[in-house]
């Protein structure tokens, strides 16, 4: 059983929902990105995902890739950040999932990766380019490591096909809330919460919605159906702007 | 396919397998929001494919739209003086639009409104790509909005205007290299809002399966054209075929329906740009390694956390980080050599088919006519070499221009 288990094991027992943020890696630098998760876990999120920065991220929208562009020009290096996240385990104890790119845990090895991750104190990964169809060798490890290997569905996903990746998934299954990138949205889709729930009969899996979440309308829509909410852009987007705030 | 990339058993020509793998190659590496449609294109293939109305309109907008076959064209001059092989052009400059391109682009808008899609993106390094994509979209009228990086827009203005003249919108891309593989990503993100009415026809054969099949099945009439070009006009097959590779297209297309032929050597040329040191070039298969990028596995330059490098080329249609996934299995086969030629080979190769054949060939072409010249010095006149001529040099004359200024001043 993974962290990961754990959490929504406790948090389903007392009826709560999990609040989901995402960082960036050394945005704009491994410092300041620690001490946004430190402040995450004390504010009380549940889980933190971390995303590590490639330098071609097709599922990402302007916020977040202009956030990893600034880090890889701060030079972030992929070790680095496992040592980072190394050094905050022993005084945070809220999950950290990786959000990777598979050419980076590729050019690991899938092993090298899984094992490394582990060690640093990472829970689990969410590799956001890889379809089921290709996920095999990295779910195997996965399963052998007890890391968790969080698996998407998206509004294009057709329903058996859903069903499918509810099975191969570990974690918490990630569902995409609309057809897109990630990025801040006004609107939701209206058929969301309905889509959710469908599936919530079929898998005893949590289900966490992200992409495109915002606003306190969108975590009263979609918090009864879901088990975590994940935001991203909307918190990337105001840590930048803390960060320039700060400056001037 | 973790880290094997062996090729067992007999050298698959037909492929790829329903996987899209040649080899251990190829793949579908993209957000889970693209997996229908690709499901939906690859089955919308297949059954135009077996389709005679679609392989005959197609077949009849290559002839009198695009304007094939394309010609075989004995260089005799430059024969003459290189003093070697005899010296053939596969003459894809003198298609409509004046690449190869526009082979890939026709059948892939047929396709489109096969599957009642209205709208199209395309991606372009060059310019050759997005204008052959704006040219087959104003033929069938469809909406196209063509990703550009802006550091290309720059070196081709000539094709930023005409596409814009073919009524396709040119959106700028000012993302990391500012050049062909950041419009990738753009028109990959496009694609994953707009997937339900939005066609994305990929200008090479990269990117996931079905993608680098699709774009080879079209561009395998200049192979096919060759082999029976070379049968009239030189009684055999050639002994050796010489193509430039960027995401290689040309070379598919090429090389493709040559594979089976094992007394056919191929040759596929990369960008050597400046040098073989980190970032001075563009050539996956002689100095990158097997990895992810854009959907497929295939070679590719990344450092070693598995990013992207930097990759330059005098040329933008081969300024790109990969490789379509089929040329790593040829690769890995041995079946086609890679080899690379510097941006200054490239240039001198440029005005020597310049000057000696009335032909300005486009500088992604001159990489192959630089080794091509090269390897048929070496060789006894009784031999022939096809040299494929991918695109003609009009759109390049002002940046050779003016690298020429900066040489000369230098």
């Amino acid at each position: 059983m993974s962290a990961i288990d754990q959490l929504f094991d406790t948090l389903r027992s007392t009826g709560r929902k999990a609040l989901m943020p995402f960082v960036t890696a050394g945005d704009p630098s491994l410092g300041f990105t620690m001490d946004v998760i430190r402040l995450f876990a004390k504010r009380g999120c549940h889980l933190c995902e971390l995303g590590i920065p490639y330098s071609d991220p097709i599922a990402d929208g302007p916020v977040i890739q202009a956030s990893y562009t600034r880090a890889l020009q701060q030079g972030v290096k992929l070790e680095a950040i496992f040592q980072s996240v190394a050094s905050l385990r022993s005084q945070v104890a809220m999950p950290l999932v990786g959000m990777v790119s598979y050419s980076i845990v590729y050019r690991q090895g899938v092993d090298a990766y899984v094992t490394r991750a582990k060690q640093a104190g990472l829970s689990g990964a969410i590799v956001p380019e890889l379809p089921i169809e290709e996920a095999g060798p990295l779910a195997e490890v996965c399963r052998r490591e007890q890391f968790s290997l969080i698996q998407l569905v998206t509004p294009t996903t057709a329903w058996d096909r859903a069903l499918r990746i509810a099975e191969l998934a570990t974690g918490f299954l990630y569902f995409v809330s609309v057809t897109g990138v990630t990025g801040e949205r006004t609107q939701l889709p209206s058929d969301l919460v309905d889509k959710v729930g469908r599936l919530r009969e079929r898998t005893d899996l949590p289900i966490c919605i992200g992409f495109g979440i915002s606003k306190p309308e969108h975590v009263r829509m979609l918090a009864p159906v879901a088990d975590g909410l994940i935001v991203g852009s909307a918190i990337v987007r105001r840590v930048a702007q803390a960060k320039s705030d700060a400056r001037s | 396919m973790n880290g094997g990339t062996s090729s067992e058993g007999a050298l698959q020509v037909g492929g790829p397998d329903e996987r899209g793998r040649y080899g251990a190659f190829g793949g579908r590496f993209v957000p889970e929001t693209l997996t229908s449609a690709l499901e939906q294109l690859a089955a919308q293939y297949e059954s135009a494919t077996a389709d005679s109305t679609f392989q005959d309109e197609l077949d009849d907008l290559l002839c009198h739209y695009v304007g094939r076959p394309s010609p075989l064209y004995f260089a005799k001059r430059l024969t003459r003086h290189v003093g070697g092989a005899q010296i053939w052009l596969k003459r894809e400059d003198l298609n409509h639009t004046g690449a190869h391109k526009i082979n890939n682009t026709v059948g892939q808008a047929l396709l489109t409104v096969r599957m009642g899609k209205r709208r199209v993106i395309a991606e372009t390094g060059a310019g050759q790509h997005g204008v052959a994509t704006a040219t087959a979209c104003a033929h069938f009228g469809l909406d196209c909005v063509v990703y550009m990086g802006e550091e290309d827009i720059r070196r081709q203005a000539p094709n930023v205007a005409s596409m814009q003249m073919l009524g396709a919108e040119v959106r700028p891309v000012c993302s990391g290299s500012r050049t062909l593989r950041d419009a990738v990503n753009e028109a990959m993100r496009d694609w994953m809002s707009s997937v339900e009415q939005t066609h994305y026809i990929l200008g090479s054969v990269v990117g996931p399966h079905p993608f680098p099949r699709i774009v080879r099945d079209f561009q395998a009439v200049i192979g096919r054209e060759t082999i029976a070009q070379c049968r009239r006009q030189l009684k055999r097959l050639p002994d050796l075929v010489v193509a430039c590779v960027g995401g290689g297209s040309n070379a598919a297309g090429m090389f493709h329906p040559l594979i089976s032929h094992s007394e056919v050597e191929l040759v596929g040329v990369e960008a050597g740009g400046r040098g073989s040191q980190a970032g001075q070039h563009a050539s996956p298969l002689c100095l990158g390694r097997p990895g992810v990028l854009h959907g497929s596995f295939s070679y590719v330059m990344q450092d070693e956390d598995g990013q992207t490098s930097p990759v330059h080329s005098i040329s933008a249609g081969l300024d790109y980080p990969g490789v379509g996934p089929e040329h790593s299995y040829w690769k890995e086969t041995g079946r086609v050599e890679y080899t690379s030629c510097t941006d200054n080979e490239a240039l001198d190769a440029f005005d020597l088919l310049t000057r000696y054949e009335g032909i300005i060939p486009a500088l992604e072409s001159s990489h192959a006519v630089a080794r091509g010249v090269r390897l048929a010095a070496k060789r006894p006149s009784n031999q022939a070499i096809v040299i494929c001529l991918s695109g003609r040099g009009d759109k390049d004359a002002a940046e050779i221009a003016r690298l020429r200024g900066s040489r000369e001043s230098t």
